[in-house]
């Protein structure tokens, strides 16, 4: 029998769980409840796939942003993926167990620090250097994706070290015993074994790519146009809520938040890949 | 003939003595068996013979394993070109999450570029020489870990003899099966035996009599005693060997 205590103690937890979960789920509502209506009155063709983004005229078309978000973050994939693996490979294959130990914690850190900061950093230190180096204005697609492929590195590197170094031992001997290199063992049998993890923190780190905003405003640009090369500026679905929300009324405060309802689908779908990748581990 | 021959070896897990001082010689085309007590360091003379151990932080060796009459802890060593010929069979069977073909086929393509139809030619070949083609013809390209565990055994036998290594050695591989399993894993020993040198550790006083030709007997990292099988289970020369038979110990 439960006494009386523990019956309160479980009973108000669920409570605070539940309340929790309904927050959650109030704000997802909320998006779609003020954000769908516009979609309906324009048409989703209109609104997503029209790059005509002009509020003032109410036209509320986001392709552009759509474009500029599949940019920076296939760029930002591009530069984190391989670093990322590579340094997971390094880490968990190559140095001694105890020096993973300590610089594994150390880059999950990297995680921590806020994005204004590596924003800043891009503002201070990368853009000026692309300017000088490209032209252009700097602020630009390429400088997005370096920031933010710089930032999912933490996501891809720790994730990843964990699917490696979940893979057995005896996987990796017996590789080795039948006079494979530690290459061969590494590409041919780890790797493969890892890979739904390996996935996953790919997914997991595009995710956190989309749906960045700071770092990106500060150095990406912002322009409200298709960008046709990586030294064109861009500005991406999170921006572009960020960057408008301060004045927005009526049918743009709604497209705004159409926007929102847009990554939220986005980010959805991509968290349910990740989970997929997770769960085909087993 | 030898095929490896073990002169004063001595290895330490850090301050750990696990090997004192081991002689041995191993014969060519021969199946020997090592046996003694838990922890007395079966395993880790057996992994010293194709520098398994080398993969262990902390282990320092000294002595010297002549593979062909060439040390192979001489400095310039080819680890890998020793493990090619010095192959390994594990306790726990451990094929890798490939499919079958790619399980047999694994040696093969890491050693040499190979065009499809040798490549198959050569996995039914080893299939059929561990008497598994029968039953996995048709799961070729079924996930090789969700086989059962005595054919995952079997496959892991099967990609090694696939490289037709010179030397196959054997740590228990039968304690994860159960006596049907071991049975046919002995009669495939017996069978390799024509092509193959065999070193096995194993905890089964019987295996080791039923399939081998000589034994050492091992305790607290020394060899205590080395002969013909018949002569070890038997007449043994040490009484210690004597009490391990006889179950005083052990
Ligand atoms: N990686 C290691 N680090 C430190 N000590 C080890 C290591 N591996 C084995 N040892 C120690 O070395 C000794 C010999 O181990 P080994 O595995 O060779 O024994 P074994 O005869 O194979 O025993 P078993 O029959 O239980 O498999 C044991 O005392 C063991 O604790
Ligand atoms: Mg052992």
């Amino acid at each position: 029998m439960k006494n009386a205590k523990e019956v309160v103690v479980e009973k108000s937890l669920m409570l605070i769980a539940f309340s929790a979960i309904f927050m959650l789920f109030l704000i997802a509502v909320f998006i779609f409840k003020e954000g769908s209506p516009l979609i309906f009155k324009i048409g989703l063709k209109n609104f997503i796939l029209s790059a005509k983004w002009s509020p003032l005229e109410g036209q509320f078309g986001i392709l552009a942003m759509i474009i500029g978000s599949l940019w920076i973050t296939a760029g930002a994939l591009v530069i984190g993926v391989p670093l990322g693996l590579g340094c997971a490979i390094l880490l968990s294959e190559f140095l001694p167990r105890g020096i993973t130990a300590f610089l594994k914690p150390t880059i999950e850190l990297l995680a921590g620090i806020p994005s204004v900061v590596y924003g800043f950093i891009g503002v201070v230190v990368l853009v000026p250097f692309i300017r000088e180096r490209f032209g252009g204005p700097g602020l630009s697609v390429l400088a997005g994706s370096i920031i933010l492929g710089i930032m999912i590195l933490p996501t891809i590197i720790s994730i990843s070290i964990d699917a490696l170094q979940a893979v057995p031992r005896s996987y990796r001997e017996g590789s080795l015993a039948l006079g494979a290199t530690q290459w061969q063992t590494i590409s041919m049998v780890t790797l493969k074994a890892a890979r739904s993890g390996i996935l996953a923190s790919i997914i997991l780190g595009m995710g956190r790519a989309v749906g960045e905003t700071m770092a990106v405003i500060m150095v990406a640009g912002n322009a409200v146009k298709i960008p046709n090369s990586i030294f064109n500026p861009a500005r991406t679905l999170t921006t572009n809520i960020a960057l408008e929300m301060g004045f927005a009324t009526g049918d743009h405060r709604a497209a705004l938040f159409a926007t929102g309802v847009v990554l939220f689908v986005i980010i959805m779908i991509l968290n349910i890949l990740a989970n997929y990748a997770f769960g085909k581990r087993k | 003939m030898n095929a490896i021959e073990v002169k004063n070896l001595s290895l330490h897990y850090g301050s750990f003595q696990a090997l004192k001082n081991v002689n041995v010689q191993f014969q060519e085309k021969m199946i020997t068996a090592l046996i003694g007590p838990s922890g007395c360091g079966k395993s880790t003379l057996l992994r010293c013979l194709n520098r398994m151990n080398d993969l262990i932080e902390g282990v320092k060796i000294t002595g010297v394993v002549n593979f062909r009459d060439i040390n192979i802890y001489a400095p310039g060593t080819d680890v890998v070109e020793l493990r090619r010929h010095v192959g390994m069979v594990f306790q726990r069977p451990n094929p890798f999450p490939l499919s079958v073909f790619d399980n047999v086929a694994y040696g093969l393509r890491v050693h040499q570029e190979m065009k499809k139809i040798q490549l198959s030619a050569i996995v039914e070949r080893s299939l059929q020489a561990t008497g598994l083609w029968d039953d996995l013809k048709d799961k070729l390209s079924e996930t090789a870990t969700e086989l059962p565990l005595y054919q995952q055994q079997l496959l892991c036998i099967t990609r090694l003899i696939a490289i037709e290594p010179k030397v196959i050695l054997m740590d228990e591989p039968c304690s994860a099966l159960d006596p049907i399993a071991t049975a046919k894993i002995e009669e495939l020993m017996l069978e390799l035996k024509k092509k193959y040198t065999i070193v096995i550790v194993t905890h089964n006083m019987q295996q080791a009599a039923r399939v081998s030709d000589y034994s050492g007997f091992m305790l607290m990292g020394e060899l205590i005693e080395f002969n013909k099988t018949g002569r070890i289970f038997t007449n043994p020369d040490d009484k210690r060997t004597q009490d391990y038979i006889t179950g005083r110990f052990g």
